[in-house]
């Protein structure tokens, strides 16, 4: 590389190593804050001394290396503040240089895993579902609050303070900035997931006028997805997940009519679906189901496949789709599952049995209608519902729910 | 933003003829550069091209069609292979193509388009 490189070049370089960098100094100085300052610390040094000779073979290596220094520097620091002078001298002869050695070795490991073992930490289940959402677009994103705040249409202050109580928690909890492992993974895989989905799900209800920053928090979303595809070649639910979003969002310039409007699924103009996306979300999915997918993400992929692959609403394999919303709802059964159920087997089979024998329509209308408050409505809905079921279980359920709108 | 990233052609990789050992360093050294892309969440498609000798071109004048086979001769302005990434600006696009190894024996481009 040459000398000379710009500002802008050195920031772009330092965007492509923030996370990775963040990640491994977070694990040794365990405090997600200092670590975000000893890298921007690295990127004022590059900014000094990149322009003057030239951009390092491997820029990552030496950012990483120059904010190891700094962090060895302050630990010096503290022992001078914390010590007499005497102990000082002994001090430097021998455990400084131990320090040294424990960072150096914890620099080592493998980048992409202190990269995973940073994101799970962000999206710790200690935390909220909005404050890790807040804290993965900072620290792995790299957007600024100011960013996060109008993509999540809050202020800035809201904001900040979310991260900065999103970062002393973690610190509190002792988090070990390690990937999970054993039985515990997969608890923290499914907040990690939830945080990812919740990002793509709060871009893609941008509208029409809404800052632009809105609907870019999809590809924030997809590109989290794809990094973690890229860190956990094993997890069918990582690999669902991608697919989903990445099949949604093949969909959005077709979603919204000339008007602003959004136009539904069965009114799209398929012609200007993003083929490349499809083809991409196939593709994951195929992973997915190959590593045994059967979770809610990979059934919801599997689903959005069905109308990726439908040249019409009207040739829409709607059997699948009847029997991927019976799978759905053994395993993550809600109202709007068994509504988008019911729909399906209406589209399968015909109206009348979406409205003959169905329970699960009426149970779905008495739910919405006992969150809206109106509930006499409601206990009949949710009544006329436990006749058309077959299983007992239901039926009491159903019948608990009818008594619990008096 | 999406960007082509476009490998040009270069005489060595129009007539193929590169030395095996040079080749098979060249692609261990890209494969490692590619998984970076991917674990960076920004490759979206890879793909090689083959010499334009297998190639064949469709001239438009008016309504009519004449089909040209290859080989073609203006070597630098063909493409040898290319990529589609989603990066956020420029600049990144930019910071990615100067990590990636040399793809051709000798001096060569690669070239970034934002998609539109």
């Amino acid at each position: 590389m040459t000398a000379g490189d710009t500002h802008q070049a050195i920031e772009a370089i330092f965007r492509i190593e923030r996370a990775r960098l963040i990640a491994g100094l977070a694990r040794v100085v365990r405090d997600v804050d200092r670590a975000e300052e000893l890298a921007q610390d690295a990127l004022v040094i590059a900014l000094s001394e990149w322009p003057r000779t030239g951009a390092p073979a491997n820029p990552g290596a030496w950012l990483m290396t120059t904010a190891k220094r700094r962090a060895i520097d302050a630990i010096r620091r503290d022992r001078m503040r914390e010590r007499k002078h005497e102990e000082i001298a002994r001090e430097l002869d021998g455990g400084l240089d131990g320090a040294a050695e424990v960072i150096d070795a914890a620099m080592d490991d493998d980048l992409g895993d202190e990269l995973l073992g940073l994101i799970f930490t962000a999206c710790h289940p200690v935390l909220s579902a909005d404050a890790r959402a807040a804290l993965t677009l900072r620290v792995i994103g790299g957007l600024t609050t100011d960013e996060i705040a109008r993509a999540f249409l809050s202020s800035e202050a809201t904001i900040a303070q979310r991260i900065v109580r999103a970062k002393k928690t973690i610190g509190k909890a002792a988090l070990s900035f390690e990937t999970p492992r054993g039985g515990e993974r997969a608890a923290r895989l499914a907040s990690v997931l939830e945080v990812v989905y919740l990002i793509f799900n709060e871009g893609y209800a941008a509208t029409a006028g809404d800052d632009p920053i809105r609907p870019g928090l999809c590809l924030e979303a997809q590109r989290l997805g794809r990094i973690l595809a890229g860190l956990t070649p094993e997890d069918a639910e990582v690999f669902g997940l991608l697919a989903l979003m990445e099949i949604q969002a093949s969909r959005l310039s077709a979603r919204i009519g000339p008007d602003g409007a959004l136009v539904p699924l069965s009114e799209q103009t398929r012609a200007r679906w993003d083929q490349l996306l499809i083809r991409r979300g196939l593709d994951a999915l195929a992973r997915a189901e190959a590593l045994g997918g059967d979770g809610p993400y990979a059934l919801q992929a599997a689903l959005a496949a069905c109308h990726a692959r439908a040249p019409s609403w009207a040739d829409t394999d709607w059997p699948r789709i009847a029997a991927l919303y019976d799978r759905l709802r053994a395993v993550t059964p809600s109202p709007v599952v068994d509504l988008n159920r019911a729909i399906a087997h209406s589209m399968a089979f015909g109206p009348e049995a979406g409205l003959r024998n169905y329970a699960p329509l009426p149970a779905a209308r008495g739910d919405f209608l006992f969150r809206a408050g109106r509930r006499a409505e409601a206990r009949r809905e949710f009544e006329a519902a436990a006749k058309l079921t077959r299983n007992a279980r239901e039926a009491a359920f159903l019948l608990a729910r009818a008594g619990a709108c008096d | 933003m999406r960007v082509m990233v476009l490998v040009k052609a270069t005489e060595d990789s129009e007539t193929g003829a590169m030395d095996p050992a040079w080749t098979a360093e060249m692609m261990a050294a890209m494969g490692r550069f590619n998984d970076e892309l991917r674990n960076a969440g920004i490759l979206l498609m890879a793909d090689g091209l083959t010499p334009s000798a297998q190639g064949k071109r469709i001239a438009f004048d008016g309504p009519g069609r004449t089909v040209i086979d290859g080989p073609f001769a203006e070597t630098r302005e063909l493409v040898a292979g290319f990529w589609l990434w989603d990066v956020k600006d420029m600049d990144e696009a930019v910071a990615w193509v100067k990590r990636c190894p040399n793809p051709m024996p000798g001096p060569s481009e690669i070239e970034i388009r934002p998609l539109n």
